[in-house]
């Protein structure tokens, strides 16, 4: 046993011995949520970060590791701990849980950098935060959805009510009620990221209570598919889903990191890192929309039209007049909403037809 | 409208019907195996895998079936040769079965399936109100109520099925009337297993075309269960699954409707609604004693 | 060729000694065959999954791996101990994760909702709320099971998901953090309603895992030293004796679940108040089930159970490191756990029977009467 034991111990010193002789300049570090296979959230993390090793020279350049499925409990922090210790100059952590363990270990190794995802908690001075605007991609869906529709109905299947589900299911029903005043949303809550199964039956549901368009803020392309099968149309989330409905996917709002990782892992190796909070959407392509498809032209056109606007900064989603669900002001016209209460948004503006779980 | 809902909650109930029959059997013959999420699972990664690299859903299909009974294999040779705890022993089979299948799997994720083809039968399935929720429905369907009519008629009409419930109501006197009781025990199994495989493969193949890992997602303690809903009698089993069909999609036609109780509830209803059917159901002790078989769950070794 | 078992007249003390190891070595084996079809090097990923998290004990640069071990195998230990009494009187608790929940919801309750009364009694306090919310939790299957026969199984079960739900409903809603930016989670806990760390400076384990190292003695001396540890196993291997024996088989059930969801409630409670410092809807991932899993590994014997808790922490540890050293895949830690517990159950058979290979045309002995053997059904 203790000889077999001295062999093991030997073969895995020659292994690291290995890995020391090709040492890349610079090692990034991912800590997912999910499995990276999950086609939404963590997928689109993943490919981020394989497009910045790719950019800033492969292999040789930019080493990476990641930890898959890390549970946002106790289990955080020592994920985070580990990969501190174990060489990263940066670590980034995306999910919203990991928000305090990573300002925890942040504060003891203050050499290490530390970028975490959706979260508002920089206690010290090498941690960052970053998130994308998504809800301007959402406002543009609204837009296409009420064009589409014939029922003036869309169905939309929620995750959980956090302000970036609330800020979406918002900028959706602004978007849709500048084509059809009287545009109505209904709102399902999975209360799950990720159910196949469960989001099949929302969509299903919502389908047969007569909806004629459906977008999902949870992340399987199971939607996707009812939508295809019940021949309406559908948007996509987070990747690019039409090889689930080639017939039925509108568009889709890409998460795109990958600039945003090139960026901040050159600022490493360039010695130029400091601490931001970046909140960045189609403009600096962090939301990019898939193609328009299954559209009529002049639809199209529309889209990219207000697309066009966002990107350039001309127009904001949340801009006044806006009325709160009850009817009482909320921005006056012509004005713009701060990002503080977006990012704690916990109130559905007029013409949402659901009651916001509280 | 109407039509529709029902097909979806067809459609739910489908696998919690087909995998709680084949575990009823399993019960019946005095088994117990917690497994059948990890059954289940394993028949969905086989039955898509196989879909999607040959093309052809029913090979999937039957893959599916094959790979469940096999893995269930892997239970009765520990329970019913090394007789471990069958507790214990099913709850390792799920375990296993969701590790193994996330690992089998990961070249499959992402990308979309092949689906079971609906029936079409003209002029009947084009039928108004009835046409497509009688005969438009996925072969699966079928089967499924064909499966329920058969378990009930084996185990209650035939001389096998008398002889299978004999070895679960008494082991030991079974053994002394000659017959094998392990070996009717690994057929039960093996059907439980094939059963679950293919309640899994519906759910690749057609509930959600496509693999993900946990994608059965609780599915498989739903059907152990509904057996017990059932108190184990198969056509009440169909009647469970198709309540819990029911209030799952339920609730979520509430919540489109705009209920106004927090979504938890909504969704906890199903779980709820389960323990209060297994009391009402057990507190007649009369009438769970008459179905229970005596010996479930009870280890055995024959003297020699 | 085919299995026979023979049963031995009594228990092999050789093979109770040895069968634990016996399957740690076949599952090493199979766990070797199993990364080298993935196509690692399996020494290497044997490697990462159990030397290099204790690389610690003699490295004091790797110590901190220590005190994640602790923390990781504090719950499992602490719930898989009250698992045992329960499988030991032959009940069926499978619903522990829920007494999690609820008894770090009930610990809770006071950090949350009376965030100004501060004294060193609140800790104390938070960690009996928790246990008396997981018993109390835990005593609706067994009360369903005494008075109206209702399989616990599935009670205790499907109990775990309405246990989520509402924890979920609680951290959203009226318990979500006012200055949280509308995200689940209550506020953070303040520094008297948080376990300390045993050792800071060295890392960051904490006291819950002595509580799962007094509460597995605790039992460990009920079970084998006293006449309710009697009870107890007299009653699970055979309800008729037990009542001849003039034990109550009903209250037996009340004692295995109340003290398995005390347990399981503290065990919540520790992991809410120690390394995640408020309640939020992420708490839950299945120590619960896992820690079934525990108990069965350390044979239902609390002294073993935390050897079993601890083996089940080296692999997720390891699980970690050989992810990212290897880039196996995290879903190899869930097959390690189920090939471990298989081989742990097929192992245990050689305590009660000889195994023997019999050639096909055994002659049947007819009429022979069948045997039950004792053990838990």
């Amino acid at each position: 046993m203790k000889k077999s034991l001295l062999t093991i111990a030997a073969a895995a010193t020659a292994l690291s011995l290995g890995t020391l002789a090709a040492e890349a300049k610079v090692k990034a570090c991912f800590v997912y949520v999910g499995p990276i296979g999950d086609f939404g959230w963590t997928y689109q993390h993943h490919q981020g970060a394989l497009e910045m090793q790719e950019a800033l020279g492969g292999e040789e350049e930019v080493e990476l590791a990641y930890l898959e499925s890390v549970p946002e409990g106790a289990d955080a922090e020592r994920a985070i701990e580990r990969f501190a210790r174990s060489g990263c100059n940066i670590v980034f952590t995306t999910s919203f849980g990991y928000m305090d363990a990573t300002n925890t270990v942040a504060g003891k190794f203050p050499d290490v950098k530390f970028e975490h995802a959706t979260g508002y908690k920089r206690e010290h001075a090498n941690v960052s935060t970053y998130n994308s605007r998504f809800h301007e991609g959402r406002y543009v869906q609204g837009v296409i959805a009420a064009n589409i529709s014939e029922a003036g109905v869309a169905g939309y299947i929620a995750s959980f009510p956090i302000p970036e589900v609330v800020m979406g299911i918002n900028a959706f029903v602004l978007g849709a009620q500048t084509v059809n005043p009287d545009f109505k949303v209904k709102v399902v809550w999975a209360n799950t990221w990720f159910d196949p199964g469960k989001e099949a039956d929302a969509a299903k549901a919502l389908i047969d209570q007569g909806v004629d368009v459906i977008t999902q803020h949870t992340d399987s392309t199971a939607p996707m598919q009812v939508a295809a099968e019940r021949g309406i149309k559908a948007f996509g989330q987070a990747s690019d889903m039409i090889k689930f409905g080639p017939e039925t996917q509108l568009t889709s709002i890409i998460d795109d990191w990958g600039h945003y990782y090139t960026e901040r892992v050159k600022a490493v190796i360039d010695g130029t890192w400091e601490q931001v909070d970046v909140w960045e959407g189609m403009a600096e392509e962090h939301v990019v929309m898939a193609p328009y498809t299954n559209m009529p032209d002049d639809v199209k056109a529309q889209a990219a039209d207000i697309a066009a606007k966002i990107k350039s900064g001309e127009f904001d989603p949340f801009t006044g007049p806006v009325n709160k669900q009850d009817g009482s002001a909320w921005l006056a016209d012509g004005e713009v909403a701060e990002p503080g209460v977006l990012l704690g948004m916990n109130f559905y503006v007029e013409g949402v037809d659901d009651q916001l779980p509280q | 409208m109407l039509e529709q809902i029902i097909i979806t909650i067809a459609t739910a109930a489908t696998p919690l019907l087909i995998a709680a029959v084949g575990e009823l059997v399993v019960e019946r013959s005095g088994v117990l195996n917690l497994g059948v999420e990890g059954m289940m699972i394993m028949g969905a990664v086989a039955g898509f895998a196989i879909a999607f690299t040959t093309g052809s859903p029913w090979l999937g299909l039957v893959a599916a079936i094959v790979v469940g009974a096999l893995f269930s294999l892997l239970f009765a040779f520990l329970t019913l040769t090394l007789v471990t705890n069958q507790v214990a022993t099913g709850l390792a089979l799920t375990l296993l079965g969701l590790g193994l299948s996330g690992m089998l799997g990961e070249a499959f994720t992402g990308q979309p399936g092949v689906k079971l083809p609906l029936i079409y039968i003209p002029v009947l399935t084009d039928l108004p109100l009835v046409g497509k929720l009688l005969f438009g429905q996925d072969p699966v369907f079928y089967l499924s109520l064909l499966l329920t009519g058969s378990v009930a008629w084996f185990l209650f009409r035939t001389r096998a099925g008398l002889t299978l419930r004999s070895v679960g109501d008494n082991h030991g006197s079974a053994h002394a009337l000659g017959i094998n009781v392990i070996r009717i025990r690994y057929l039960a199994v093996m059907f439980g297993g094939a059963c679950a495989g293919a309640a899994g493969g519906y759910l690749s193949l057609l509930y959600t075309t496509q693999w993900i890992e946990n994608m059965t997602a609780g599915r498989g303690w739903i059907a152990l269960a509904l057996v017990v809903f059932a108190s184990w009698r198969p056509w009440r089993v169909l009647a469970g699954a198709y309540l819990f069909g029911a209030v799952s999609i339920g609730q979520l036609h509430a919540q489109a409707l705009g209920l106004k109780i927090p979504s938890q509830f909504l969704s906890a209803l199903p779980y709820v609604a389960t323990i209060v059917v297994l009391v009402l159901i057990s507190r007649n002790r009369r009438l769970t004693m008459i179905n229970t078989p005596a010996s479930l769950g009870r280890p055995f070794v024959p003297d020699r | 060729m085919r299995v026979e078992l023979v049963k031995r007249p009594q228990q092999s003390a050789l093979f109770s000694a040895l069968s634990p190891f016996i399957a740690l070595g076949l599952t090493l084996i199979a766990g070797a065959i199993m990364f080298s079809l993935l196509g690692k090097n399996p020494l290497d990923a044997l490697y990462y999954y159990f030397i290099d998290p204790l690389t610690g004990i003699w490295d004091p640069g790797n110590r901190w791996q220590l005190h994640e071990l602790a923390i990781k195998a504090a719950p499992l230990i602490l719930i898989a101990v009250g698992l045992s009494v329960c499988f030991l009187s032959n009940n069926w608790n499978i619903g522990a994760e829920g007494q999690f929940v609820t008894g770090a919801m009930a610990g809770s309750m006071i950090p949350v909702l009376f965030p100004e009364f501060q004294s060193w009694i609140v800790l104390p306090l938070m960690l009996i709320m928790g246990m008396a919310g997981g018993a109390a939790y835990a005593s609706i299957p067994a009360f369903l099971k005494v008075r109206f026969n209702t399989n616990e199984i599935l009670t205790s079960l499907m109990l775990v998901y309405v246990a989520q739900l509402f924890n979920d409903w609680l951290v959203r809603g009226p318990w979500r953090n006012p200055e949280g930016f509308s995200f689940p989670g209550t506020v953070r806990f303040h520094e008297y309603a948080i376990i300390p760390q045993i050792w800071p400076d060295a890392g960051r384990a904490h006291w819950g895992f002595v509580f799962a190292l007094l509460a597995a003695v605790a039992v460990w001396f009920m079970l084998s030293k006293t006449v309710k540890g009697f009870e107890i196993k007299v009653l699970g291997q055979s309800p008729r004796a037990g009542r001849f024996a003039g034990f109550s088989a009903s209250r037996m059930v009340f004692f295995a679940f109340l003290i398995s969801g005390a347990l399981a409630g503290l065990a919540g409670i520790s992991e809410v108040a120690g390394p995640v410092e408020h309640l939020n809807e992420k708490i839950s991932i299945g120590y619960g089930f896992t820690a079934i899993i525990v108990a069965f590994l350390g044979r239902l014997n609390p002294l073993g159970i935390v050897a079993a808790g601890l083996i089940l922490a080296l692999t997720y540890l390891g699980g970690e490191a050989a992810q990212i050293s290897l880039q196996v895949s995290d879903k190899t830690v869930r097959a390690f756990q189920g090939m471990l517990l298989f081989f742990v159950l097929a192992c245990d058979t050689l305590i009660h029977y000889r195994v023997r290979l019999v050639a096909p045309p055994a002659a049947k002995p007819a009429g022979a009467a069948a045997t039950e053997p004792a053990g838990n059904a």
